[in-house]
């Protein structure tokens, strides 16, 4: 096959070398680490095996901090070169390299995995169901994810990471101007882990729709539930367009067709609009969720239902119908006339009126509210300033002609970090502190969780605040360096000292969660924030079965009416039933790890070997096709022995430890 | 919380103050000023939804904080009020329209001869944006520059727009906005200079190792300045071959350049047909090489003048100097 082993592995470079040994003694530390505490067995037949979708949240949960982790350094390897006027850290290359990764990982590995892992977690409790509509399709949409995930990660220590930023516009992205087989990685990964998601949006779409308990309607649901169901149908209609452009990317890129290659009759604009018809709602897919979660923190803190639950969900419906005609607003400046860009200007003001909407609900709910401030309300209450900044100068760059000023300049690169992440990192952080003693039976530290918010948060406004400024003074995104006259200097300075900050603050939250593990009190309520929805009248851990009974809803806030009235806590011995559940299965992961290798063979070209691997994914599909395995029943015995352990005397939960 | 708050809102009028000096702000010509006062207009109403949004959320996250002396306080059910949502649903759409039309007239007056200047004749220059170097082609006078382009003040130059290789970007923020430089499609681009000045141009979009340094100056003369310059660069400067074409638009850094003929006699890059000059091997980064691409020939211009791998590098540190001896304001 002709491999060249001296380009095989990335050589030459300390920072690559350091990273090589790193993961190494990494591997090495695991293995052994499993090996000498027993481990493997515990870990194959409960997690990676397992259908159960708190579990799948759980591992999407955890590979999205990682990826955090990764993402993270980039950043901060970026703000380190241009830390300084002609700083000699990294070279262009390099860069070039590390920002591509850092977007792609961010939005794809990072914000989407955290939101699926949450919603993975959450869902089901909430609708009041057992599990998702397709139990083992979740299963093997995790490990497709994460096959495309390392497929991505190992680029950067074997063969070459893709340079061609994370749009991967065209001509540039192409064999023509990268010959490297670095955008192979991109194309390759980004579709294994994208078929993961369309299969998550289908199958969130059945859950929601087909598996709610008895009593919930539509107008019933919690907003989480709501957000997750339209960011569910967003993934079906956007995704399928990002698979056709990777897909003819590939084709591209390895079999010298012309889709997007100008000097052969192709179109470069053809992947800018198919990237973008997919990447704007992409951005929704992320930022809805995120919606969603804030609504249920911010609504069990300040102990009132949701205001204007109504037109929450209008306007959710909105944002989504909206950010699918929007995608020309990424290039307004490639001379597409100025009725088109008028067309798209209005289009893409008008997201602000739903979206202003929602934030005055939101302030409304805490009005004449107790707002009890933990650390999951603190993200969520500076969530609201700071999404502000960044909405309002989403409005600036959505007029067309301004727009020329600040197209591609860090102005804009300020503004989509002032979005997304308060509007999905805070989020996710909101959510992790909510609903954790829901995942895990006890709390992260309130006080350890304190210093992280503060951190985090002033370091984010300390980085990415004179981002505007630099914009404005006419520094463009995705230069490695700039000159000491341009008076950039001192802006940048201030920036990279925000991102240590910013770093530090996660490094709180790593430590947290270390704390909470070691020290924290096993012996908290189920329902310790004395919230509102369906999941929390369950045990904490959640019982893998999740509900001995299903609940009945009769209103919004289910379980908040539940309390009040104290009716429906109850379980009697006379209603429990046999309950089916679903076994676990090998299938998932081998399908990952065999979409992985022949990913993999075909990232480098090797077109024999990879079809030969391909085979084994159709191996896969007809295996599966003969599994007539139907589950299996868990007695009466052992629910009324799960349940009496968790309700302290039969027929009550516990009382709330607040 | 009282503590970001205050730094969010120190930070605020920093950002209108501060606008004072920087380029966007200071515009030095008609098309740049027209968007100069979009953006001014904008800020106005944006700084009012971010105070209005502010002091709302100061406000009720102070006033409904727990505190020990409402330990007891129930909040009230509360559903919502069709009122409020109407308000804050019609006064988002009257800001929304506030916005659009001075948006949609700025749009349609960008793409024609600037105010003022209608009864002055434009001049034309094609600019043509290869890897990492501009080239300025004046037709009419039958010049080429690379790096630098010099117009008359107070006269309208219609910038027609194309690419010899990537997507790039061609922006002059002191003059106006930007807009794509594409291969094989052309763009255009009215700009105007009110005085006399150098202003620094570069791209935006990325395209490769060498965009950071992808820069020039564009100096705005007098009249009588520039016609003795065009004159000069006729009787002084060296032709322009096809060849040596081919060389400049290998992927390098380059300085200032200077020619008494233009490229435009053999290829516009902006014709659907022109011919493609890329070479894929100039290309090559560090990594594995795909095997498409170990097949020989896959592109109709291969280039015979192949450097190595690392071409780009060494040739940047060699000319890091040329072309970065202007800045501009």
């Amino acid at each position: 096959m002709g491999i060249k082993w001296d380009e095989f592995f990335i050589t030459g470079d300390p920072l690559i070398l350091g990273s090589q040994i790193a993961i190494l003694l990494t591997m090495i530390g695991a293995v052994a680490g499993i090996t000498y505490l027993k481990k493997w067995k515990y870990l194959w037949t409960e997690w990676l095996t397992t259908v159960d979708h708190k579990k799948i949240g759980i591992m999407y949960i955890i590979s999205a901090v990682l990826m955090f982790f990764r993402g993270g350094m980039d950043g901060l390897l970026m703000k380190a070169q241009t830390a300084r006027p002609e700083m000699e850290f990294l070279n262009s290359q390099h860069y070039n390299e590390i920002f591509t990764t850092h977007g792609v990982i961010m939005i794809l590995f990072m914000a989407m995995p955290f939101l699926i892992g949450l919603m993975n977690v959450v869902i089901p409790l909430q609708i009041g169901a057992r599990d998702v509509a397709f139990p083992q399709l979740n299963a093997l949409s995790f490990w497709l994810f994460f096959s495309g995930a390392m497929l991505f990660n190992i680029s950067f220590v074997i063969g070459g990471s893709p340079d061609a930023g994370w749009t991967s516009y065209f001509p540039l992205a192409g064999k023509e101007f990268s010959p490297g087989i670095g955008n192979n990685f991109y194309a390759v990964a980004l579709q294994i882990a994208g078929i993961g998601t369309l299969m998550t949006g289908i199958n969130f779409i059945v859950t929601i729709l087909k598996m709610k308990t008895k009593g919930m309607t539509l107008m019933k649901m919690p907003m989480f539930t709501w957000t997750t169901f339209v960011t569910s149908i967003l993934i079906v209609a956007a995704f399928p367009i990002f698979t056709v452009a990777l897909a003819l990317m590939t084709f591209d890129r390895l079999y010298g067709t012309h889709f997007f290659t100008v000097s052969g009759g192709g179109m470069d604009m053809l992947w800018a609009n198919l990237f973008w018809l997919w990447g704007h709602p992409e951005v929704y897919i992320v930022a809805l969720p995120a919606f969603g979660i804030f609504s249920e923190v911010i609504a069990t803190f300040s102990r009132k239902s949701l205001f204007g639950y109504k037109s929450m969900v209008f306007s959710i419906l909105g944002i989504a119908l909206l950010s699918m005609v929007v995608w020309v607003h990424h290039f307004y400046t490639m001379g597409s006339g100025p009725a088109v860009n008028s067309f798209f200007s209005i289009t893409t003001m008008a997201i602000a009126i739903p979206t202003g909407v929602k934030m005055f609900n939101w302030l409304f709910t805490m009005r004449k509210g107790r707002i009890k401030i933990t650390s999951a309300m603190l993200w969520a209450l500076a969530f609201v300033p700071c999404f502000v900044i960044g909405g309002v100068t989403g409005v600036m760059l959505a007029m067309g002609a301004a727009d020329y000023q600040y197209h591609n300049t860090l102005f804009l690169v300020a503004h989509f970090h002032y979005v997304l992440i308060p509007g999905v990192v805070f989020a996710v952080f909101a959510g992790l502190y909510y609903w954790w003693p829901k995942m895990f039976g006890f709390m992260l530290n309130e006080k350890i969780g304190k210093w992280h918010f503060w951190l985090f948060v002033i370091g984010f406004n300390v980085t990415f605040m004179p981002m505007f400024f630099l914009g404005l003074n006419g520094a463009v995104r995705r230069a490695y360096t700039y000159s000491a006259e341009s008076g950039f200097a001192p802006l940048f300075m201030l920036s990279a000292i925000g991102s240590i900050i910013l770093a530090a603050g996660f490094a709180v939250f790593c430590y947290n969660i270390y704390w909470s593990i070691r020290y924290a009190d096993r012996n908290i309520s189920s329902d310790p924030w004395d919230a509102r929805t369906l999941e929390w009248s369950t045990a904490s851990p959640v019982q893998f079965y999740n509900f001995a009974k299903l609940p009945e809803v009769k209103s919004l806030d289910p379980f908040w009416h539940m309390k009040k009235k104290n009716e429906g806590l109850t379980l009697y011995d006379s209603e429990i039933e046999e309950i089916h559940m679903p076994s676990n299965s090998w299938l998932p992961i081998y399908m990952g790890v065999i979409f992985g290798i022949a990913g993999f063979l075909l990232v480098f070209e090797w077109h024999i070997a990879a079809a030969v691997a391909a085979i084994g994914i159709f191996a896969g599909l007809i295996i599966r096709s003969f599994d007539y395995n139907e589950g299996f029943h868990v007695t009466k015995d052992e629910i009324h022995r799960i349940e009496n352990a968790w309700r302290k005397t039969e027929g009550e939960v516990h009382d709330h430890v607040s | 919380m009282k503590k970001m708050l205050l730094s969010l809102t120190a930070l605020l009028p920093l950002m209108v103050l501060s606008g004072c000096n920087m380029v966007v702000f200071e515009p030095q010509g008609p098309v740049a000023r027209s968007i100069t006062e979009l953006i001014n207009w904008s800020l106005i109403w944006m700084l009012l939804v971010v105070a209005v949004v502010f002091g709302l959320f100061g406000y009720i996250v102070w006033k409904y904080r727990e505190r020990p002396e409402n330990k007891d306080y129930e909040p009230p059910e509360e559903h919502g009020s069709t009122l409020l949502e109407i308000i804050w649903t019609g006064i988002p759409i009257l800001i929304v329209i506030a916005l659009t039309i001075p948006t949609v007239k700025t749009l349609y007056a960008l793409e024609e001869t600037p105010k003022g200047y209608e009864e002055k004749e434009p001049i034309t220059i094609h600019v043509t944006s290869a890897d990492w170097k501009w080239i300025f082609s004046y037709p009419e006078e039958g010049i080429e520059t690379v790096n630098y382009v010099n117009i008359p003040e107070d006269t309208p130059v219609l910038f027609k727009m194309t690419s010899a290789s990537t997507m790039q970007s061609f922006w002059v923020p002191a003059l106006g906005g930007q807009k794509y430089t594409m291969p094989k499609m052309e763009t255009e681009l009215y700009l105007v200079a009110d005085n006399p000045g150098s202003y620094e141009g570069q791209n935006t979009n990325f395209n490769g190792r060498g965009y950071a340094d992808m820069k020039f100056e564009v100096l705005a003369q007098t009249q009588e300045d520039f016609d003795q310059w065009v004159d000069d660069v006729k009787d002084t400067a060296p032709k322009l071959t096809e060849d040596e074409y081919e060389g400049l638009l290998k992927p390098t850094h380059l300085g200032r350049l200077t020619y008494s003929n233009t490229h435009l006699e053999w290829v516009n890059h902006a014709d659907p047909n022109s011919k493609a000059y890329t070479n894929p091997e100039l290309y090559r980064g560090h990594g594995y090489q795909g095997k498409t691409f170990e097949e020989d020939d896959n592109y109709k211009n291969e280039n015979p003048n192949v450097i190595e791998g690392h071409g780009e590098e060494e040739s940047h540190d060699s000319q890091e100097n040329h072309g970065g001896d202007h800045h501009g304001h």
